[in-house]
């Protein structure tokens, strides 16, 4: 035993290593994925007997109006989530000078990203309270009529992402202050004696240097627009007529909430998003597979 | 530096900009000063339309209320009962995952590694159904170490990703003239990578503190009574009873924000850190 491990200490040692980490995550991150798209195809409750029907949960999904409304939403959320990115690089830009008391100011406007999402919706639902929120108030000064943003099919979605990109900007900011720390000062004075300056600089000289920040900044941004589940449920939960429902919220509604407990149904909404998500995960994979093999 | 030093620019400009540092930023907190200023305000002036007007005193009796009348302190104790275990199992997995992907080279290393990163950006949702039926049957539903179990599997994935990158960029040569010694991997391992580690446990403790007292849909999802919620399922039902209250409502937002919160300024520098891993090379 004893010389057997010495002789083969070196191979067997990362498996040891690996051993509880990967388990634990095989168990309840890896597996499950795959449980999750076998149960896509049958009908449960979560309590009886299950019954496979095949692909009729997506069947179904392609003619229910709540899933377009959902999917409608998602599309929206994604697209605006976007806007986190220049809104932080603006912010950092604006924040990166060597004042006194900077660095106060840097971490207060990065305050948001810390709070829970949770204290951030009922922070915007208060703000856009009907009669008694801020918003509310100064909509109704400046045009003599109150909009209850969280009320109007038309405008909640929006109410909600404006909540969410909140803290996400916040998070943007701080990638760029980083990467802003980090550009060549070099490169900057030389562009500068070549006449360089403002947008012409951000664009071709300081945007190329922050590339890895943007890259971090686009996963998270994404990640976080499709993730929207804590927003719509404590600011809407999907309300009103559904009309603020993503998959993510769309999805815990069928399986969990006392909208009925279809479990192969809610699976497919969450095979769906899922797929989505996929797309971009095989993107940054690509991505950071070239780097690691490029050093 | 970029942009140029407003120092030296002119003098107008510098101070436009002192001018502008404050009212940017309290433009952009706005909605959190509301919030914290309705907290202290008495409900008697809500009563009578005193929304934004000067508080007619400092009602610290509406966080008195909400200790009083709902199971807060339980709410938050909890929180900390699956936070500091998450935190602390997460941490010591993802430094034995993060060590074995960075120092050793076998065939299935960047496959794995690459699975502990995409595990992490998968949709809470696909592994909702499945992973409330394995606690169930563990007959750990709506137990603290239920809940604690799944976020550390999770938080392993991102975990794994940062102390790999870190020991990655560990000087090599210590671990291999400690090999050259015949010193054995897992002394390897304690003795050395260990010691080296501390601003990476550091940073990543804070983080994933942060993102685990945060998190509200496994709450949802793996707890359900006042017993075992944290805070952030706890509010969140709360606001249902509190139709409306909202000097009740800040209160209780204000609180669930604090620890975080703190350990934000306290641990800022490694905060940072953890949150820009890979944006800075």
């Amino acid at each position: 035993m004893s010389t057997y491990w010495k002789a083969n200490q070196r191979r067997l040692a990362p498996w040891l290593f690996l051993a509880p980490g990967l388990l634990m995550f095989a168990v309840y991150v890896i597996i499950p994925i795959f449980q999750s798209i076998w149960i896509s195809f049958y009908d449960w409750d979560g309590l009886g007997e299950a019954k496979w029907i095949g692909t009729a949960n997506y069947v179904e999904l392609t003619t229910d109006p709540n899933m377009v409304t959902s999917f409608k939403n998602n599309l929206i959320w994604l697209a605006l989530y976007m806007l986190a990115v220049p809104a932080g690089l603006f912010i950092a830009i604006f924040l990166n000078q060597t004042v006194r008391g900077i660095r106060l100011y840097k971490s207060l406007f990065f305050f948001p990203f810390v709070i829970s999402q949770v204290v951030v919706g009922l922070i915007f639902s208060w703000f856009y309270a009907p009669n008694f929120g801020l918003l509310y108030n100064v909509i109704e000064w400046a045009t003599g009529q109150g909009v209850a943003i969280l009320a109007d099919p038309d405008l909640v979605t929006y109410g909600i992402i404006a909540a969410g990109l909140w803290p996400q900007i916040a998070y943007v900011m701080i990638l760029y202050l980083t990467g802003l720390n980090n550009v060549a000062p070099d490169q900057i004075e030389a562009a500068r004696l070549d006449g360089a300056k403002g947008w012409r600089m951000l664009w071709y000289v300081i945007i190329p240097q922050l590339r890895p920040a943007t890259f971090i900044a686009v996963v998270v941004t994404v990640i976080g627009a499709l993730r929207s589940f804590d927003l719509v449920s404590i600011m809407t939960n999907g309300g009103p007529f559904g009309s603020s429902r993503v998959l993510s919220y769309y999805m815990y509604e069928k399986a969990l909430s006392e909208y009925g407990y279809r479990m192969g149904y809610g699976a497919a909404i969450a095979v769906v998003l899922f797929a989505i998500m996929m797309v971009f995960i095989s993107g940054f994979i690509w991505k950071m597979w070239r780097d690691e093999n490029d050093r | 530096m970029f942009p140029r030093p407003i120092q030296q620019t002119s003098q107008t400009s510098q101070w436009l900009y002192t001018i502008a540092l404050p009212v940017a930023l309290f433009l952009w907190l706005f909605p959190l000063i509301g919030v914290a200023v309705t907290s202290l305000r008495p409900a008697s002036d809500l009563a009578q339309g005193n929304y934004f007007g000067m508080p007619s005193y400092i009602a610290f009796e509406n966080y008195a209320d909400v200790f009083r009348n709902t199971p807060m302190a339980r709410y938050i104790l909890n929180s900390f009962v699956v936070t500091i275990p998450t935190v602390i199992g997460a941490v010591t997995l993802s430094l034995m995952t993060g060590f074995a992907l960075a120092v050793y080279k076998f065939r299935s290393n960047l496959i794995l590694f690459f699975l502990f990163v995409a595990g992490n950006f998968v949709p809470f949702q696909i592994l909702m159904v499945p992973v409330r039926d394995l606690t169930l049957d563990l007959g750990m539903y709506n137990t603290w170490y239920g809940l604690a179990l799944f976020h550390i599997a999770f938080q392993t994935g991102f975990c794994t990703l940062f102390m790999r990158n870190f020991i990655k960029a560990l000087p090599f040569e210590l671990i291999e003239a400690a090999r050259v010694e015949g010193v054995a991997e897992w002394r390897i391992f304690w003795y050395i990578v260990l010691p080296l580690m501390r601003p990476a446990i550091a940073a990543l403790s804070v983080l994933i503190f942060t993102f685990i007292w945060n998190d509200f849909f496994w709450a949802t999802v793996l707890t359900s009574s006042p017993e075992t919620q944290p805070i952030t399922a706890g509010l969140s039902s709360l606001n249902g009873q509190w139709v409306a209250a909202w000097h009740l409502v800040s209160a209780g937002s204000i609180l669930a924000a604090l620890p975080p919160v703190a350990m934000f300024f306290l641990m800022q520098k490694h905060f940072i850190a953890g949150l820009t891993l890979g944006a800075v090379k």
